[in-house]
């Protein structure tokens, strides 16, 4: 368990969960979560000041059609939620698609390359052509190629989050001890054995890893898409672009918002599932034993 | 003090295994041992004793299987029927634990148990046994990372007796542990040694680790690894710890100790 994390910690600094498990837990939790919310009130409260004293001190009566107070945001997204709610829906529908395909695909790959290295010679490098291409770049060939827009947009959604979860458990199937290699190679295991008595199992942190990165990615490469087809896109970013032609700068605002809070949900809810899963690793595996 | 390569046995018995002329050339173009000739016979203890880089684990590695000899051969002359034992028949120890984080020490041990094909109750009866032999019978549900690093090595050689080897291969197997657990494991594998007449092949660098265990020491010179000394130790077993005070256990250190300086100044042998 202490490699897993120490696996998983190496793939994603953020050092956050590294202090969480070390500190002491009950004021560590407090400052944890109580720091970045005061700080995060803060903020809101100069914004919200700074937006009031334009308007009433400098007289830019307008001035919420430039910045919008945070209240303001507030407003219209309750004032428009029957506009931004199935935007809403539909973008984080194309994430759920683009990011399952990213992990069948992503995986699957892995391990016929981690199988055959003549898979792998073959087909990486164009992954990595995948990777390094600007989907902003790409996105209008794909949605002029794609006759369906949904498809297209899952497309570009997918380029996005494909790669690092196909890098991240090529180099976690290939982190298996030597030793226990060694040992397998003894007794005369098969390939299949070893992928799924060790290579598996290793992989497993660096691709919980991987996941946490790839459902961000996934939701950016939708509104990316949607961006580039927004005439006819139903989605959330489409929205904020409607939006700015006509001048509704508060919705823009507050579609801005679903977008990132539902960034941070996908990150919080896949580091809640790699935490499970590491933790009650060790058991499943010795289920799989029997 | 190079003494003539010790007949095995007397000649009434073919040695179990025999390396000859055995080199290991990497794909790096690192000669790691040349012109290995080595006779090992049923029921010794024989430590391979050499510095570091010496290719003893190499010579280790390439009689489990591991790798194949660039030139020269294996061959187990003293094996009865297939030219190789079969596999479970030799267990390795490496250095390290080398255990699977994510299994229980039940598992980690029942893994070459399943890889031979012994499965259900019987494999469940040689996993308890070896836990037994190790004493770490109350330990079979928990996981490595909750063991000490002794007990961790413990679950390691369970692991390879699961499967009732004749043979038992080892590469420095306590080099990691502190003394007072390195000697307690040196006693209890003599014991086991003893009980079930296994024949073992022993890599350590540590000449007084070798001196107490071994039947016989084989000392090797530096890179690329040969054999430069092969000393009979003749003490008595069983030995127990007043062994380390005697006077012949001081005087197989020396002589042993004396064999690999020398071995360290051969020609080629330097590191």
């Amino acid at each position: 368990m202490a490699m897993a994390q120490t696996a998983v910690e190496q793939q994603a600094p953020a050092g956050a969960e590294a202090e969480d498990r070390a500190g002491s837990h009950r004021t560590g939790a407090l400052l944890r979560w109580g720091l970045p919310v005061l700080f995060g009130l803060i903020i809101l409260g100069g914004w919200e000041l700074f937006v009031w004293y334009r308007i009433n001190v400098d007289g830019i009566s307008h001035y919420n059609h430039i910045l919008p107070a945070p209240t303001t945001i507030a407003v219209a997204l309750v004032e428009d939620w029957h506009i931004l709610a199935p935007g809403w829906l539909v973008t984080l529908w194309i994430t759920a698609q683009a990011l399952f395909w990213a992990v069948v695909l992503g995986v699957g790959l892995a391990i016929a390359f981690s199988l055959s290295k003549w898979i792998e010679y073959s087909f990486f490098p164009y992954a990595v052509v995948l990777q390094v291409t600007p989907i902003v770049a790409i996105a209008p060939l794909i949605i002029t190629m794609l006759n369906d827009l949904d498809t297209a947009l899952l497309v570009c959604a997918w380029i996005v989050a494909f790669f690092p979860i196909l890098s991240n458990t090529i180099i976690g199937l290939r982190s298996v001890d030597h030793g226990l290699l060694d040992l397998y190679q003894m007794y005369g295991a098969s390939r299949w054995r070893v992928m799924l008595d060790l290579r598996l199992p290793s992989a497993l942190p660096y691709f919980l890893a991987a996941l946490k990165i790839s459902a961000g990615l996934s939701l950016i490469g939708a509104v990316v898409g949607e961006f580039v087809a927004y005439g006819q896109s139903p989605g959330l970013a489409a929205r904020i672009v409607e939006a700015s032609y006509l001048l509704k700068v508060p919705r823009m605002f507050a579609a801005l918002v679903l977008i990132s809070v539902t960034g941070i949900l996908l990150f919080l809810l896949f580091s809640f599932v790699s935490n499970l899963a590491l933790r009650s690793w060790h058991e499943s595996a010795v289920r799989r034993e029997r | 003090m190079a003494e003539p390569a010790r007949a095995v046995d007397a000649a009434s018995e073919p040695p179990l295994i025999a390396l000859e002329r055995v080199e290991k050339r990497f794909a790096n173009g690192t000669l790691a041992v040349t012109g290995l000739d080595l006779a090992i016979g049923r029921h010794e203890f024989v430590s391979l004793l050499g510095p570091s880089g010496c290719g003893k684990s190499t010579a280790l590695r390439m009689i489990a299987g591991l790798g194949a000899p660039t030139s020269g051969r294996i061959r187990w002359p003293g094996h009865g029927a297939g030219s190789r034992p079969a596999r479970g028949e030799v267990g390795f120890v490496f250095q390290e634990p080398t255990l699977m984080p994510w299994a229980r020490v039940a598992a980690n041990i029942r893994r070459p148990l399943a890889l031979i094909g012994v499965t259900g109750a019987e494999a469940d009866r040689r996993v308890a046994e070896a836990l037994e032999m190790v004493g770490l019978a109350e330990f079979a549900r928990a996981f490595p990372r909750e063991l000490s690093g002794g007990m961790r090595m413990r679950v390691s050689i369970a692991r390879a007796l699961a499967t009732r080897p004749k043979v038992l291969l080892m590469d420095e197997p306590f080099a990691a542990l502190d003394e007072i657990t390195r000697f307690r494991l040196n006693e209890d594998l003599l014991d086991l040694w003893r009980a079930n007449s296994w024949t073992v092949v022993f890599v350590t660098h540590s000449v007084f680790e070798s001196v107490y265990l071994s039947s016989r020491i084989v000392v090797m010179t530096g890179r690329p690894g040969r054999v430069h000394a092969d000393v009979p130790i003749e003490a008595p077993y069983p030995r127990s710890q007043a062994f380390r005070m005697t006077e012949a256990y001081n005087g197989y250190c020396r002589t042993v100790s004396a064999a690999l300086a020398e071995a360290m100044a051969a020609p080629g042998g330097g590191t």
